[in-house]
């Protein structure tokens, strides 16, 4: 049976490079990168060599990067660390509403401690208004934290102008969930005057357990984790040596690999072929080319999401739902709610999210197996 | 040249057994866990089975009790934090002692300067020793934490956890341990001991690094720490990380099945070297306990010269060591660890640690016992201090 994997937005499959380096690192420089002998000197080389790469491509200098355990915690260090090293200057706090879990359940948590919280409403392509915005800016706002891609729907939001406007405000930080921009959409944290951003490794087909944030020099986070001295102090810990060098090579990879026209042919082909095959259907969010190459989000009407999925599996397509990480709670996207999509619509939406090992071949299959499970499936709804 | 790497306690090789097992789950499991598909399915049983695995290797009742974490660190400022949070409103004071690893110290400095809390930091003996009735008498009414180390990580003294563990639970104190140190080296049962939480880390018994975990006892209150998804029953919100995860429970596997063994070829290859080292080299001392220490762990201090000049001359010959914890070797302060147990700054930056590992063997202590008494004769002979 095919495989076909389209929930790269859920996590994605390490490179088989990667997975060697992985391997090759794991086995061979196993030292303590703080320890002065050859053995530590060697692992404390390869972290100096992948903080560069990384550096590289987000267009920033390497002391400016330092790594994570993951997405979740580079968005929990950066907001709570941002917002409580510059608490003394204010209280608001600003976000978006269709952020990710790691980013709203720490502003909830912020809330609880008294801070004020502006959560920013979306219109139907998932994109912030910027009015809005600027009306809730005053000097006591201390940190505003968007996405640059949406991981649902893929909405690419208009960072340049946000920093732009942001930039006026000296006491301030912006910060930006670059999870699922990294590797597929520009991110240049410092050009567009972001103070801090969040990237993370296994959704660039690097290994889970590993990411890394952005703080820009001379700009002063609350550490989240205390402890030694690694990492400058900023985040103490032995660091993941070969998880550290398996990201470093998944980054050098993606920016070779990801061809976001061809994922935007790819994206044009599944979601013109699914609209125009299919009765009742529609794709949430940003049109085709406006939105992330990589993610479409499509409703069917009629049909449960989950159970559409179940069957698409055994035909060997993996998809899901939405995010991976609240799809074990049984509410219908807080995104596709907030982009004002209806609830039968909600219910009957699935995320296809690609990656470069796509090709049309199985995008085409992919289509086929969906027309005739929705049509199956609709034929047993209507019994 | 021969290469020896007795630094175990700063990190640990990779068991090839860790490597092969955590394999699949890069590029054939590699769904998201959370995902409803098999990809995530079987990424979830992996996390499962591994969970278990861990959860026997602590003595724990119920699986539910382990949080995996990033690391040692992580999880120690997951204990101390969460609980500090989550019964502030009981009281703001709590228990450590003077020779904890920074990522309890300096979490509680945190909570000292950062949140209004008060710290005790107990002194501990010339071997390194906590005494449980400085414990006793350092409970107060609204002390909400007591944190003690089970094996320290310069000297490898062991903790008399049990009975400290006794203590807090009859003054109905939350007792955390960070059992980094200990675990898959010693045994450790969560019960024995008493203790409500427990860091462990999986690179300090051959496991990957970037993983680790909380144990929580049943009923402990404690807050989160990571916010975000319902990952980990909703305690520590993150996309898991399966392999790593996967590579931990087979290190505790591992560990499990060899431990005694384990213990008793390490304690007599620590005994030969100590005793080698105190037979070649005079103007020597031991650091920590003789009996109440880690199986690997040999901590001396060599007066009238520098320890960083030992572990440069040792590496040239092909010896991996330290001169205390990894983690602040970057820092040119004397272990804190070694002042707290009286010694003076002078001894203390003279002091070496050895840390035995599974894969050390006895022609590697020879081996040491060779060339440290040459390289400590050779230091001596540039030292304006020593005259033999």
């Amino acid at each position: 049976m095919k495989e076909i994997y389209l929930d790269n937005a859920a996590t994605t499959k390490p490179y088989d490079k990667v997975v060697n380096r992985v391997t090759e690192v794991l086995k061979n420089y196993y030292g303590n990168p703080s320890s002065l002998h050859r053995k530590g000197i060697e692992a404390e080389k390869i972290i100096k060599e992948a903080r560069r790469e990384i550096a590289k491509k987000l267009k920033v200098k390497p002391n400016e990067i330092y790594f994570t355990s993951g997405g979740t915690e580079g968005n929990n260090m950066l907001i709570k660390g941002g917002v409580k090293a510059l608490k003394r200057y204010g209280n608001r706090i600003i976000t978006s509403s269709i952020e990710h879990p790691s980013v709203l359940e720490v502003f909830n948590r912020l809330e609880e401690e008294g801070f004020d919280v502006i959560r920013l409403s979306v219109d139907k392509e998932g994109i912030i208004d910027i009015e809005e915005l600027k009306s809730y800016l005053n000097d006591d706002t201390i940190l505003v934290s968007i996405m640059g891609i949406n991981n649902e729907i893929g909405t690419i939001q208009p960072l340049a102008q946000i920093g732009e406007i942001l930039s006026k405000y000296e006491r301030l930080y912006f910060h930006i969930d670059g999870v699922q921009t990294f590797g597929k959409w520009n991110l240049h944290p410092s050009k567009i005057r972001a103070d801090l951003c969040t990237i993370s490794s296994h959704k660039v087909h690097g290994p889970k357990g590993v990411g890394a944030v952005y703080i820009k020099d001379g700009s002063r986070i609350t550490n989240l984790i205390a402890g030694s001295g690694q990492e400058s102090g900023i985040r103490p810990g032995t660091e993941n040596v070969p998880g550290i060098a398996g990201f470093a090579k998944a980054t050098e990879l993606i920016f070779e690999r990801v061809d976001k026209e061809r994922l935007y042919s790819l994206k044009e082909l599944l979601v013109k072929r699914i609209l125009n095959e299919i009765d009742d259907t529609q794709l949430n969010g940003p049109k085709i080319r406006e939105g992330a190459p990589h993610i479409a989000n499509i409703s069917f009407a009629g049909i449960k999401g989950e159970v559409l999925i179940h069957s698409l599996e055994r035909e060997g397509i993996y998809l899901s739902t939405g995010a991976a990480c609240s799809s074990k709670q049984d509410t219908p996207s807080y995104i596709l709610e907030a982009i004002g999509v209806s609830r039968e619509m909600m219910e009957g939406a699935i995320r296809f999210s690609l990656s470069d090992t796509i090709d049309e071949d199985h995008i085409n299959y992919t289509v086929d197996k969906v027309k005739e499970n929705v049509q199956m499936l609709r034929k047993i709804m209507m019994r | 040249m021969t290469k020896v790497y007795m630094d175990n306690g700063a990190t640990t090789p990779v068991d090839p057994k860790v490597i092969e097992a955590m394999q699949p789950y890069f590029s054939e499991v590699y769904g998201n866990p959370s995902s409803f598909h098999s990809f995530g399915r079987e990424g979830r049983n992996a996390i499962t089975e591994a969970r278990d695995k861990v959860v026997e290797l602590i003595g724990a009742d119920y699986t539910k009790e382990l949080i995996f974490t990033s690391g040692g660190t992580e999880a120690d400022n997951y204990a101390i934090k969460g609980v500090a949070s989550a019964l502030e409103a009981k009281g703001k004071h709590i228990i450590t002692s003077a020779v904890e690893h920074h990522a309890v110290l300096h979490t509680c400095k945190y909570l000292e300067k950062r949140r209004g809390f008060e710290v005790t930091y107990l002194p501990v003996d010339e071997d390194g020793l906590v005494n449980p009735e400085d414990v006793k008498d350092a409970i107060r009414e609204d002390t909400i934490l007591i944190t003690i180390m089970m094996a320290n990580n310069e000297v490898g003294t062991i903790q008399p956890i049990a009975q400290i563990g006794e203590i807090a639970k009859e003054a109905g104190v939350t007792f955390h341990t960070d059992a980094v140190q200990a675990v898959g080296t010693i045994p450790v049962d969560v019960n024995e001991l008493n203790v409500d939480l427990l860091s462990l880390s999986g690179h300090k018994f051959n496991g990957p690094k970037g993983v680790g975990a909380l144990y929580i006892r049943k009923g402990t209150r404690i807050n989160k720490f990571m916010h975000g998804g319902a990952q980990e029953r909703n305690r520590r919100a993150t996309t898991e990380n399966v392999p790593a995860i996967v590579g931990l429970g087979k290190a505790a596997e591992i560990a499990m099945e060899g431990l005694e063994q384990k213990q008793e070829k390490l304690v007599s290859l620590r005994d030969k070297l100590i005793s080698g080292i105190e037979e070649r080299i005079d103007h020597i001392k031991l650091n920590g306990h003789r009996e109440k220490r880690l199986p690997g762990n040999v901590n001396v201090s060599i007066k009238y010269i520098e320890g960083e000049s030992i572990l440069m001359k040792l590496d040239l010959a092909g010896i991996a060591a330290s001169s205390g914890s990894a983690c602040t070797s970057g820092s040119l302060d004397p272990s804190h660890v070694l002042l707290s147990m009286g010694l003076t700054h002078e001894v203390a930056h003279g002091s070496l640690r050895l840390t035995l590992g599974k894969y050390n063997t006895k022609a590697e202590v020879d081996r040491v016992l060779e060339v440290l008494p040459k390289v400590v004769a050779d230091l001596r002979s540039m030292s304006p201090i020593y005259n033999g």
